[in-house]
């Protein structure tokens, strides 16, 4: 159905959407192009909205055909009702956002589970580049210090504090380099976090 | 696709007669009426790609290309159907109507009554905007059209789009709703009744009768139109195009034209006044003010929406005060609390609400994209 169907979703988007069961209701947070909506809608049937800031991805979403609405996740999810969805995505942008605790619980208002994905930033290579003594430059964080749009950097433990705090449960950790799943040290090894999370009790 | 826009060329319109009796909202009833329109393109032989344009406040069916090749300015959305423009003639067939009430062909309240061989007047009925889709239902049946590929319209034309998705879901595919509301705001209903008013206190109104008293209510109607230009305009838009200008450069301490947006407006107003008709006027700001298709589910939007099968495209403009991106948002919501489909641009422009008759770039690729897929769903 959609262009996106034939092509091989990126690493990171594939294990999202591994996590998600058919036929879910999915809200995915600055969804880009619509290309993991585009491959849940037609992989495993799911009811789909993305939101996104840029208008030129909306029309690229229209033409994936994948609902999408424009706004800025900052301003919260006002558009969406609570409990409204299965699982809502926010992959690689919360560290990237002014308000990272407001987000994390407005995605658990409105949906059952949250999908969060970050660059880790206790990655051996950015601990490497720090006591070079420079700010990490690296695939997952690709920008100098003074141009980056990523202002809130965590650790895996930082993230999960942070969940600790608001009641919410770590269902499921995935932590990847250069697409392979890292067991031993994560913290150490692994660049890129994934976590599914949802309300205790 | 081809990159080359060009125009639909020299059009004209069609009547059509309709003779078995509309029941309106207010309980009055039709017996008989007539609708103009306009139609661009070809309808395919599955008639799977016909495209219903639904106009604003002050439109009409003369939507796009020109009657003679010297006209000064083509059909008022002549930016946006055509050969290679977003609604693409060479892939669907447009059709553009004058609604119920209007002043340029279709009955309302400057043409005869048949009962009384005497121009409607006040007698014409409170048409709104139920009855005018109802109307264009049968337009559509008189034209073989079972289901529109897509019904599109900006603000009014915008209500009527989404009043089709909900009354007859069947027969609306997509909806593109540009710079509406799934109801007016009391500030929008406010400005509404400033401009009835205007025209209502004007002596050559003649309490919607001045067509036999030999009047115009000239001064009611431009004033009316003055005040709507200022809400379609947004402060940047109109600080960029006039500012403080003058038009003889030094202040002359009195109550003539002095500052270019004056003469501006006053313009457009005489303009208006020369052509539109003072009872239309108030019937499409009632129109406005009425619709709420949520009334009749509850005062619940989301059970309205539910009924409705069309995926939706809304737009807003950034600018537009008088049907402000929040509004469109408020659809938004509805949809997908109705488990619709639904893409939602909010363009930047500083166009205010006329952005949806302007071709601000985004606003343009993403009613392409839409109508791409539009295209696609039905092998247009």
């Amino acid at each position: 159905m959609s262009q996106h169907s034939a092509t091989t979703l990126r690493p990171d988007l594939q294990l999202i959407a591994d996590w998600i069961p058919a036929r879910a209701r999915v809200l995915d947070l600055g969804c880009g192009d619509g290309a993991l909506l585009a491959h849940l809608q037609s992989h495993k049937q799911v009811v789909g909205y993305g939101v996104e800031i840029d208008v030129g991805n909306i029309a690229r979403c229209v033409t994936a055909g994948v609902n999408a609405v424009q706004g800025d996740l900052e301003a919260g999810l006002a558009d969406f009702h609570d409990g409204s969805f299965d699982h809502v995505i926010l992959s690689q942008t919360i560290q990237a956002m002014q308000h990272t605790e407001e987000i994390l619980l407005e995605m658990l208002r409105v949906g059952r589970e949250a999908i969060v994905t970050f660059p880790n930033f206790g990655f051996w290579e950015n601990r490497w580049q720090i006591l070079q003594g420079h700010m990490p430059v690296s695939e997952t964080i690709p920008y100098q210090w003074y141009d980056t749009p990523n202002i809130h950097w965590c650790m895996l433990g930082d993230f999960e504090a942070l969940c600790a705090k608001n009641g919410i449960g770590v269902l499921e950790r995935v932590v990847m380099n250069e697409g392979r799943r890292i067991r031993v040290l994560p913290n150490l090894r692994g660049s890129l976090a994934f976590y599914r999370v949802a309300r205790r009790g | 696709m081809s990159t080359t826009e060009s125009s639909v060329g020299i059009v004209s319109a069609q009547q059509a007669l309709f003779d078995v009796p509309l029941d309106l909202a207010c309980g009055k009833t039709l017996t008989s009426y007539q609708l103009i329109f306009e139609t661009y393109g070809e309808l395919n032989a599955a008639k799977s790609n016909a495209i219903l344009i639904c106009h604003a406040l002050s439109g009409h069916h003369h939507a796009a290309g020109r009657y003679q090749p010297d006209d000064k300015s083509p059909g008022w959305w002549d930016s946006m159907i055509g050969p290679g423009k977003p609604i693409d003639t060479r892939r669907f067939f447009v059709v553009a109507l004058n609604n119920l009430g209007g002043c340029h062909g279709s009955t309302g309240p400057s043409s005869i009554n048949p009962a009384t061989r005497q121009p409607w007047g006040s007698a014409f009925p409170v048409v709104t905007v139920p009855d005018w889709v109802m109307a264009q239902a049968r337009l559509a049946d008189r034209l073989g059209i079972d289901r529109w590929a897509a019904i599109i319209g900006g603000s009014l034309g915008g209500m009527q789009a989404l009043q089709w998705s909900i009354d007859y879901p069947d027969r609306a595919a997509n909806a593109i709703v540009i710079a509406s509301a799934p109801k007016l705001s009391a500030q929008n209903i406010a400005f509404n009744d400033v401009a009835r008013q205007a025209i209502l206190t004007d002596p050559d109104f003649h309490g919607g009768d001045f067509y036999q008293n030999d009047a115009i209510p000239r001064r009611g109607l431009r004033l009316a139109r003055m005040l709507g230009h200022i809400t379609y305009l947004s402060d940047d838009g109109m600080g960029e195009k006039f500012g403080r200008m003058l038009r003889s450069g030094e202040y002359k301490f009195g109550y003539d034209v002095e500052f270019e947006i004056e003469s501006y407006l006053r313009y457009q107003g005489d303009k208006f006044s020369d052509y539109f008709d003072a009872n239309t006027y108030l019937l499409m700001t009632k129109a406005l003010d009425y619709f709420d298709p949520a009334k009749d589910h509850g005062g619940d939007l989301v059970v309205a929406l539910k009924k409705a099968t069309a995926n939706f495209l809304v737009a807003s403009f950034t600018s537009d005060w008088r049907f402000s991106p929040l509004r469109s948002r408020e659809l938004v919501q509805g949809l997908i609390a109705a488990d619709k489909r639904v893409a939602y641009g909010e363009i930047e422009s500083t166009h205010g609400h006329d952005a949806f008759l302007m071709t601000d770039q985004p606003y343009v690729d993403l009613m392409r994209a839409y109508l791409d897929r539009v295209a696609k769903e039905v092998a247009a």
